[in-house]
């Protein structure tokens, strides 16, 4: 059993956990996911990697809630247990001195980010950010990620930030009016991650993203998680999470991730009636939840 | 029971789940004999003078002193005799190949009746495990002798070496990947063939040796092998399994609804998506299923697919019957089943709808040819013999490669071209100091029962290695 020490609602349906895993956050790196059940009937799911405390003996998380295995993991309270916490999974992100990085990040994929471009800037490299969210309400961690960047640009998607409302949009502009970074790096969104490297792929700027396809064991026994990167197929929890953006098969890994959409709602669904005060409890805690 | 003559060569049949019944449940196909119908096939047994049966034995149980007993009606020693040599008898019982080792052997088979070795073998443990007052009697004292023996996987090959280790004194740490102890044992043979609980009740018996069992625990990940020599283990015994699953290499076979038979079964097996929706993991199983390949992992997957509901479900296999690597008992339990074999048949792309869904797979015929370097008919294809079958669910079960996971991050660990670990057949050793391996990271895929055989192996020269060097 795995602690939870704590529990945050960033902003709605966004959550943040601290875990107790000591021997995870001995070993842990950036690129790393770790494998977790909730209970005895939970389904094995992926997390990225937000960050570690070797002193505390703890690993970070950040998630969406998307379905009934989100909403129980989010639903217990700071001093209760996981059943199971499996990692650090996945290959470590290469850090080198690329010179001019950019990371973009949106929605779960600022809590990688932040330990990437911090780990980055520890190389040397100049790291410029750029984080996209819907809109305030759903922008969190934007001082935590300040402090790790050289520059921070932020990308509302009501426009009310600059006149950019993806961050694809800010990359193509910053690439064409002469910039060209070195590496990017795309965390968050599928959405972000391919319109990001569509971005890039005409500037010939080798970009790196965090793929989140579905998983069962994450240790390479299954390939539930495989994926086309440059017509070959690999397998996320073993090969990766992190490929080049411009060899990726985005249409297959979105089709490959929705397979199941049936299946979850009607497991939320049977869920829901069972547990309504779990849920009633977490739609009060500040930073909001909301149901349906 | 009867005066026997000389020679009965009448095997005592086990009883099972009617096909029709069992083919819509997952709960065990074969129920086990009866005290009487044991004591009679025990009778049948000669008592050779050069007993056959115990060479055929991959761990050399002493067969026909246990089937003495048992036709003694002394149970207790029955269990002494076989755990002794078997630390695990309930999943031997159930699931090795007796056909082709003991059962082969046993100098009834040349006269056609080899005595049910497997059948009374797994009496005794299930006549065990309703007895445990025996376990806790016969457990005997050891005297701890302070060295630590790490066991990667808690598979067949991992339990058995744990066990040996422990009953020798020293204290064993199991390094579990998955959040159950089993391996193989738990995610990939169905509760149909080997009900989940026997497992435990056998992962059980190690860890009341002493043995702990750290789950959740990837090596190569947490922890490297050299860390665990470093962390104070005196020796390392791989037996982590193969793992990586093969695929066909055909267009179309990333599309969804195509599950490798690793995948299918651990959905199944280890996350009860059979219990979907009361458990978390879901599967999808459609009207027409087409599994691929011909061993015991295809026939397993072939009879989860028609559990679930599926309409027809097909081996489709390149080659030709005398040529499928399935047990013989498989093969037939399939086909009682309902399972529809399409031999000679080789697919050669998937098709899908526009969801990105598999809606059907284009094959072609094969003839055999000359024989290829296996031995074996070479299957060539039939020009334009190509059809297409539509399914809602494919199942490619063409063996697995070894992990990466453990080679990658283990220095000097020489590998084999199959990338297998480079392992002696007899001790187990590997080209690094202090480091054993057995099971399918050794061999590549075998069976459980010589993955065990690999596990007690490694036990007694990790044994005699550490009493060497101390």
């Amino acid at each position: 059993m795995y602690e939870i020490f704590k529990r945050e609602i960033l902003v709605p349906n966004t959550v943040y956990l601290k875990l107790e895993a000591p021997e995870i956050a001995r070993k842990a790196k950036p690129g790393q996911f770790v494998i977790l059940r909730v209970d005895e009937v939970g389904e094995r799911f992926p997390l990225s990697l937000t960050g570690w405390d070797k002193k505390e003996g703890a690993v970070e998380v950040l998630f969406l809630i998307m379905g009934r295995s989100t909403m129980k993991l989010s639903s217990l309270k700071e001093g209760g247990c996981i059943m199971d916490v499996v990692g650090p999974l996945g290959r470590p992100t290469e850090i080198e001195s690329y010179g001019n990085t950019m990371c973009v990040c949106s929605t779960f994929g600022v809590g990688p980010t932040i330990t990437l471009a911090k780990a980055l800037k520890e190389k040397g490299n100049k790291v410029v950010s750029v984080m996209e969210a819907k809109d305030e309400t759903y922008l969190f961690w934007e001082d935590k990620l300040r402090n790790v960047s050289d520059e921070i640009h932020i990308v509302l998607g009501d426009g009310s930030r600059g006149k950019h409302r993806q961050a694809s949009q800010f990359v193509k502009e910053h690439l064409k009016s002469g910039n060209k970074p070195d590496r990017v790096f795309v965390f968050g969104r599928v959405f972000t991650m391919m319109e990001c490297s569509q971005a890039t792929k005409p500037f010939g700027v080798k970009t790196i993203v965090g793929l989140t396809p579905i998983m069962v064991d994450g240790t390479g026994m299954c390939g539930c998680c495989r994926v086309s990167v440059g017509g070959e197929t690999k397998f996320t929890c073993v090969d990766g999470a992190e490929f080049d953006g411009h060899l990726v098969d985005w249409e297959l890994l979105i089709k490959r991730k929705r397979a199941y959409l049936k299946e979850e709602a009607q497991a939320f669904d049977l869920w829901q009636p069972d547990n309504l005060r779990r849920i009633a409890e977490l739609s009060e805690l500040p930073g909001r939840v909301s149901v349906v | 029971m009867a005066e026997k003559s000389k020679l009965n060569l009448n095997r005592v049949p086990i009883p099972k789940q009617a096909p029709d019944e069992r083919k819509r449940n997952f709960n065990e196909v074969a129920l086990g004999y009866t005290d009487e119908q044991a004591l009679e096939e025990a009778s049948r047994c000669i008592a050779c003078k050069k007993p056959g049966c115990k060479e055929g034995c991959p761990v050399n149980v002493e067969i026909p002193e246990f089937i003495k007993a048992i036709g003694a009606g002394d149970m207790p020693e029955a269990v002494r005799i076989l755990k002794n040599r078997n630390s695990l008898p309930g999943i031997c019982g159930r699931v090795c190949p007796q056909e082709s080792q003991c059962e082969m052997t046993c100098n009834l088979a040349k006269k056609g009746g080899p005595i049910a070795i497997g059948r009374l073998e797994r009496y005794v443990a299930d006549w065990e495990r309703a007895h445990p007052e025996i376990r806790e009697q016969q457990k005997g004292q050891v005297s701890s002798n302070s060295k630590k023996v790490a066991v990667i996987g808690s598979g067949p090959a991992g339990l058995t070496s744990a066990a040996d280790l422990a009953k020798l004194g020293y204290s064993v740490v199991i390094f579990e990947a998955l959040h159950v102890a089993g391996g193989v044992l738990m995610y990939g043979i169905p509760e149909f063939r080997l009900p989940k609980a026997i497992v435990q009740g056998e992962v059980g018996y190690v860890k009341s040796l002493g043995v702990e069992i750290k789950l959740n625990h990837v090596i190569g990940k947490i922890a490297t092998v050299d860390e665990l020599v470093e962390d104070g283990f005196d020796a390392v015994f791989l037996a982590p399994g193969a793992g990586a699953p093969m695929f066909l290499n055909i267009p179309g076979e990333n599309l969804s609804g195509i599950y490798s038979a690793n995948e299918f079964l651990t959905r199944t097996n280890l996350m009860k998506a059979y219990r979907f929706p009361e458990y978390d993991t879901p599967i999808q199983v459609g009207r027409r299923v087409a599994v691929f390949g011909a061993g015991n992992v295809a026939m397993d997957a072939s009879r989860c697919a028609l559990r679930y509901g599926a309409e027809e479900v097909y081996i489709i296999y390149r080659r030709s019957k005398a040529e499928m690597p399935a047990r013989l008992e498989e093969r037939e339990n399939a086909e009682e089943e309902g399972v529809i074999f399409k031999l000679l048949t080789n697919p050669s792309r998937f098709l899908g709808d526009e969801r990105g869904r598999v809606r059907a797979v284009e094959s072609y015929e094969m003839e055999l040819g000359e024989p290829d370097a296996s031995g074996r008919p070479r299957p060539v294809r039939k020009p334009g013999s190509e059809f297409i079958m539509e399914i809602d669910t494919a199942i490619p079960a063409l063996g697995t490669r070894p992990n990466p996971i453990i080679p990658c991050t283990t220095k000097g660990l020489e590998l084999t071209k199959w990338g297998t670990v480079l392992t002696d057949e007899v001790t187990g050793r590997t080209s690094k100091d202090r480091v054993w391996c057995g099971g399918d990271m050794a061999t590549g895929a075998a069976t459980v029962i010589s993955a065990m055989g690999a596990g007690r192996r490694a036990a007694t020269d990790i044994d005699a290695w550490i009493k060497n060097h101390s």
